[in-house]
């Protein structure tokens, strides 16, 4: 078997506020293979997010190794971090003293090897892919909608083709429809780019559209890691509530019919 | 294993040249500098590529980029004979749907200086006229807070006079006192040599008091406090709070430019008192050091070698700096537009603009009262 894209072993998460200190994280042990899309799920102030900036070393674990890609995850953001790993903050975090195509070639450009021309058509490219019209490169983030800001900062996390995409609430403040739209094209681009994904949602809609597997954190650890169906069956009070109250009711129609699961598990076979 | 570099194997066969592409053509291979360099040299080589038969089988890794590349160079058409895999081919056939060709860049010509001037005149009366829009605004505002004065921003003034003036007090005291120190020193070498000591209290009292007091202090005071509010209002842009206090029909003028204006109005005479005070402190020990002029001769020469008119003119001044000020820095506060690039620009612009016009100001007083106190 391959070796494991994201690897957390024995993560401890403490957060000193004066003299109280408060765990957030204990012996936390996950680990992500290539090819998934995995989301976190948890109540709040159970540290997902958290998480995901340990995975993308903006911050530092208290104790335990986090291994993204075969190396620590301190030493991901060197030089040329973007080919290694895309992420997609929560608010989009455009430049907004840049275009929307300056933004998208940004970490390209800032390499200074390609010509700049290239760079500008890989760009295009990518600003295409995301299901964006050429016309919008020379427009400023101002002037976008929120589902345009959200699709120009993942053409921006992919523009260097990195193997692992984090999404921080990919489909938070996006109306259904963008929303519903959001998640067909993230679907089609895991599929061509054979990406592996790991997603912080609490869109439950988004959850089982995506999700080829769920980590629930509770408890200060991740209680269950495994397939929706699995996860949904799990006897705990967290899950109770988050997926069998009314929101989760609703959600939980989408189950019975999900495509993708049953064609991985297809893949697999094969 | 790891990657191995970009590269492309040329093969005669008897149908042609064939060119087989190996390594891995992915965004991080490729932006390596030897790499990138080498791939070029190799890439500038090869004649003709889109007649040729291209072999992209043993491809480790392809990606959009090496795609990108790829299609460029065939001349953004399939070359003759090209053989991949079914993924390989689902890379560039997205790159080939969504490649571009650039557009020409349109060279400036004869005409964009005249433009530029003409544009740079238009934004130039632009802002007169704003600016003006913000006096009349303040007027309005000014007539409304006396007829109604319960419904006045009184919390808000007496924040603004805390923050613009009292914290400033240091800053200008400091700067005030070494530049008495300073002037008095090198006064103090020229007179000695006409024997004319005594006069060090009427060269420092005038030109400190009408002068560098008032002066000095508006220009800390435009530093510190003009760029402070163009930054307050255009965060405030930014983040949407303005238009949030449009729609509760809360008038920004009246609640955020009135407290600034006033205040500053308020601050400014104050804090040119105190500067001017701190700086005749400085040219007084300064003189007692330098020539021997004792403290006690230097204050009771003091109001025989300054006229009272002086200190109404000074004040006058610093009364109308301190409004210029606010008008300067929220004017350019509410310009600035939702990015951060507005922001910084507003803000240096605020603030070189407010200097300026201090200095402009103060010539023009300068000329108008010539004949008054001196």
């Amino acid at each position: 078997m391959a070796e494991p894209v994201v690897d957390i072993k024995k993560l401890w998460t403490v957060f000193k506020n004066g003299d109280k200190e408060s765990v957030v994280h204990k012996d936390l042990d996950l680990s992500i293979e290539r090819g998934e899309i995995l989301s976190l799920v948890g109540g709040s102030g159970t540290g997902k997010t958290v998480l995901l900036r340990q995975m993308l070393g903006l911050e530092h674990p208290t104790k335990g190794d986090i291994t993204v890609l075969g190396r620590p995850a301190a030493e991901l953001s060197r030089r040329g971090a973007a080919s290694r790993v895309g992420m997609l903050f929560q608010q989009g975090a455009l430049f907004s003293a840049f275009t929307v195509l300056e933004n998208i070639s940004f970490p390209l450009r800032e390499l200074k090897i390609l010509p700049a021309e290239l760079v500008r058509e890989t760009a295009l490219v990518k600003l295409q892919m995301v299901g964006l019209k050429p016309d919008t490169a020379g427009k400023m983030p101002s002037d976008l909608s929120g589902g345009m800001i959200k699709r120009v900062a993942l053409a921006r996390a992919l523009i260097m083709d990195p193997p692992l995409l984090l999404l921080d609430e990919p489909t938070a403040g996006l109306d259904p429809e963008s929303a519903d739209s959001f998640c067909t094209l993230l679907l089609s681009l895991h599929r061509a780019m054979e990406l592996t994904v790991v997603m912080v949602t609490h869109d439950l809609d988004t959850l089982f559209e995506l999700s080829t597997r769920i980590a629930v954190l509770a408890d200060q650890r991740v209680i269950i890691a495994d397939t929706p169906k699995k996860v949904v069956a799990f006897k705990h009070p967290f899950i109770e509530e988050f997926f069998r109250g009314g929101r989760g009711q609703r959600a939980m129609g989408l189950l019975n019919d999900l495509p993708h699961e049953d064609a991985l598990i297809e893949k697999k076979g094969t | 294993m790891p990657p191995s570099a970009p590269r492309i194997d040329t093969q005669q066969t008897p149908q042609g040249q064939q060119h087989v592409v190996l390594g891995a053509w992915t965004a991080a291979a490729l932006t390596g500098k030897a790499t990138w360099d080498a791939l070029t040299e190799l890439l500038g080589n090869l004649k003709d590529p889109a007649a040729a038969s291209w072999d992209l089988r043993q491809i480790e890794q392809l990606d959009h980029l090496g795609a990108q590349l790829l299609w460029n160079h065939w001349g953004r058409t399939w070359p003759a004979q090209l053989e991949v895999e079914p993924s390989q081919r689902a890379v560039l056939e997205t790159v080939a749907e969504f490649a571009i060709v650039p557009a020409q860049v349109v060279k400036p010509d004869w005409k964009e200086p005249v433009r530029m001037l003409g544009g740079r005149l238009i934004s130039l009366f632009d802002h007169m006229k704003s600016l003006t829009r913000l006096i009349g605004q303040l007027l309005l505002d000014i007539i409304r807070l006396i007829r109604k004065p319960q419904e006045g921003p009184w919390r808000d003034l007496s924040g603004h006079l805390y923050h613009i003036g009292a914290t400033a007090l240091p800053i200008t005291a400091l700067v005030g006192f070494l530049i008495g120190v300073v002037l008095a020193y090198l006064i103090s070498q020229q007179l000695k040599q006409f024997g004319a000591d005594a006069f060090i209290v009427n060269i420092l009292g005038i030109s400190l008091i009408r002068e560098l007091g008032p002066v000095l202090a508006a220009i800390l005071i435009a530093g510190r406090s003009g760029s402070a509010i163009t930054a307050q209002i255009g965060v405030m842009r930014v983040t949407e709070e303005l238009d949030a206090m449009r729609v509760m029909g809360i008038a920004k003028g009246f609640r955020l430019v009135m407290p600034r204006a006033l205040a500053l109005a308020i601050v400014m005479p104050l804090i040119s008192v105190w500067t001017t005070v701190a700086a005749l402190l400085g040219g007084m020990i300064a003189a007692s050091a330098a020539m021997g002029i004792t403290p006690a001769f230097f204050i009771n020469a003091l109001p025989a070698a300054v006229e009272v008119s002086n200190l109404t003119l000074a004040t006058a001044k610093s009364v109308v700096f301190g409004l210029l000020i606010a008008l300067v820095a929220c004017h350019f506060g509410l310009r600035v537009k939702p990015n951060t690039e507005s922001l910084g620009k507003g803000t240096t612009a605020s603030v070189v603009t407010s200097i300026t016009v201090v200095i402009l100001v103060d010539a023009l007083f300068a000329v108008l009262f010539k004949n008054i106190g001196i």
